[in-house]
């Protein structure tokens, strides 16, 4: 089945069996591997990506569901050249360790910024409430994405 | 694990009743549930029914004393819906409460009643506000009170060729409350261990009817109508509330499985209850 959508911006085609997951026609398909698999149970966020507008887990969504979506994946945060004030915070906050979980947080606390480009503590920690870390205790995300918004 | 599957995307309603009728196609909406068995490979299915991009199943309207809401009806769209935040605050409690964001942005109303899990949290709501399915196949529209769709542990009175079309809740009035309390081992992303929704008329501290629906303690999200029975038309006094936290305990049929056990469920179950009891006593003044 021959699927178009719009990923960062440009437009692209595939050519798949429509069951399969959006997870994997990113990374094999498209190549596009900052996106991770975790636990693939909807469970970790850590393949989170933006579709029309609102984080999802792409393990959990057929491939068939996404034709003329507009998507974005950690890989089109970076403007030319320059990264996302996101990932920007991440880095001087020390927001990553082992950097599975981070494109998911910072595909979440994107999601989040774009609708709540002040967001409380709280609203930052239901925003990544879906997105599990096990390395830095959340505190220095949070920092970061409450430093992004404040300076983004 | 999807390589040999195909997929029906229709548009409409009638396309999807076609194929429905002379295929055993798997309905998938917003794949939360779904696609967790298939990823795990314990889904028998190769031929799907992807009714996301159905407009008709889509929609949350005001239809004077109830609310008709689409079976496509995301949790985030229950959220954010000003009828469903003034007309039915336990349905957007209890869609806080489903996963989080990433769940919340996929999984529908709709998803939730026919996945037919004990758990589901928007089911106790669905029992205890009396909701009315709208069931629809080639064959026509019927309606159907959701306190009888399910049948037996995740069996429904869903036939092979019907879809559920809306769900229709009667508006919140103004003498009336609602409660939702999910139990939990976290707030996000947990299965409930106990779930429990209300809606009683209560007039000063004399509940005049009340109707409690608890998941997570029995084969199906069940109704605890011996219970309801015992409270209607008394007033709530520090005795009626051990009551009623005894009455439902038994009532409840729970399990003991990885997420709790049946001793904390019927326990917890209890004092749920007694929780909203004496949130009532103490919201209108009457003291304990």
């Amino acid at each position: 089945m021959k699927i178009e959508f719009e990923i960062n911006n440009t437009r692209r085609e595939v050519d798949s069996p429509p069951m399969r997951r959006l997870l994997d026609v990113l990374r094999e398909d498209l190549r596009l591997t900052g996106t991770k698999e975790g636990c693939g149970e909807g469970e970790c966020g850590a393949c989170s990506v933006i579709v029309n507008g609102e984080v999802i887990n792409s393990c959990l969504v057929p491939v068939c569901q996404t034709a003329g979506a507009s998507i974005t994946t950690v890989e089109g945060l970076a403007k030319d050249g320059r990264l996302d004030p996101l990932q920007q915070a991440f880095l001087e906050c020390g927001g990553a360790q082992c950097g599975i979980c981070t494109p998911g947080m910072l595909i979440a606390a994107r999601a989040l910024l774009d609708i709540n480009s002040q967001p409380t503590r709280d609203e930052i920690k239901e925003a990544i409430a879906g997105n599990l870390c096990r390395c830095t205790g959340y505190v220095k995300i949070i920092d970061a994405i409450e430093k992004a918004a404040l300076d983004p | 694990m999807s390589g040999n599957s195909t997929a029906h995307s229709p548009r409409s309603l009638d396309e999807a009743y076609e194929i429905l009728s002379h295929t055993a196609a798997k309905v998938i909406a917003g794949g939360t549930d779904l696609m967790v068995l298939m990823n795990a490979r314990q889904l028998d299915a190769e031929e799907f029914l992807d009714i996301w991009r159905i407009d008709e199943l889509r929609g949350i309207a005001d239809e004077g004393d109830a609310l008709r809401i689409g079976a496509l009806a995301t949790y985030t769209d229950l959220i954010r819906s000003p009828i469903i935040q003034k007309y039915a605050p336990a349905l957007v409690a209890a869609s806080r409460m489903v996963g989080a964001v990433q769940i919340q942005n996929r999984g529908t109303l709709g998803g939730n009643i026919v996945n037919a899990s004990p758990a589901g949290d928007s089911l106790p709501v669905l029992a205890a506000y009396d909701a009315e399915l709208e069931i629809g196949s080639r064959r026509g529209l019927r309606r159907l009170d959701f306190n009888q769709f399910y049948t037996g542990y995740r069996r429904t009175a869903l036939e092979a060729d019907e879809l559920v079309v809306s769900v229709r809740v009667p508006k919140l009035k103004a003498d009336e409350r609602d409660f939702f309390c999910k139990v939990g081992t976290r707030r996000a992303q947990a299965i409930s261990k106990t779930v429990m929704a209300v809606k009683a008329k209560t007039e000063n501290e004399i509940l005049e009817w009340i109707r409690v629906g608890v998941g997570s303690v029995a084969p199906t999200v069940v109704r605890a109508y011996k219970t309801e029975s015992l409270l209607a038309g008394r007033a709530i006094t520090a005795d009626l509330v051990e009551q009623a936290r005894q009455s439902i305990s038994l009532e409840v049929s729970p399990i003991t499985d990885l997420r709790s056990t049946e001793h904390y469920r019927r326990r917890v179950t209890g004092n749920v209850l007694a929780r909203f009891l004496r949130e009532v006593i103490d919201s209108d003044g009457a003291g304990i």
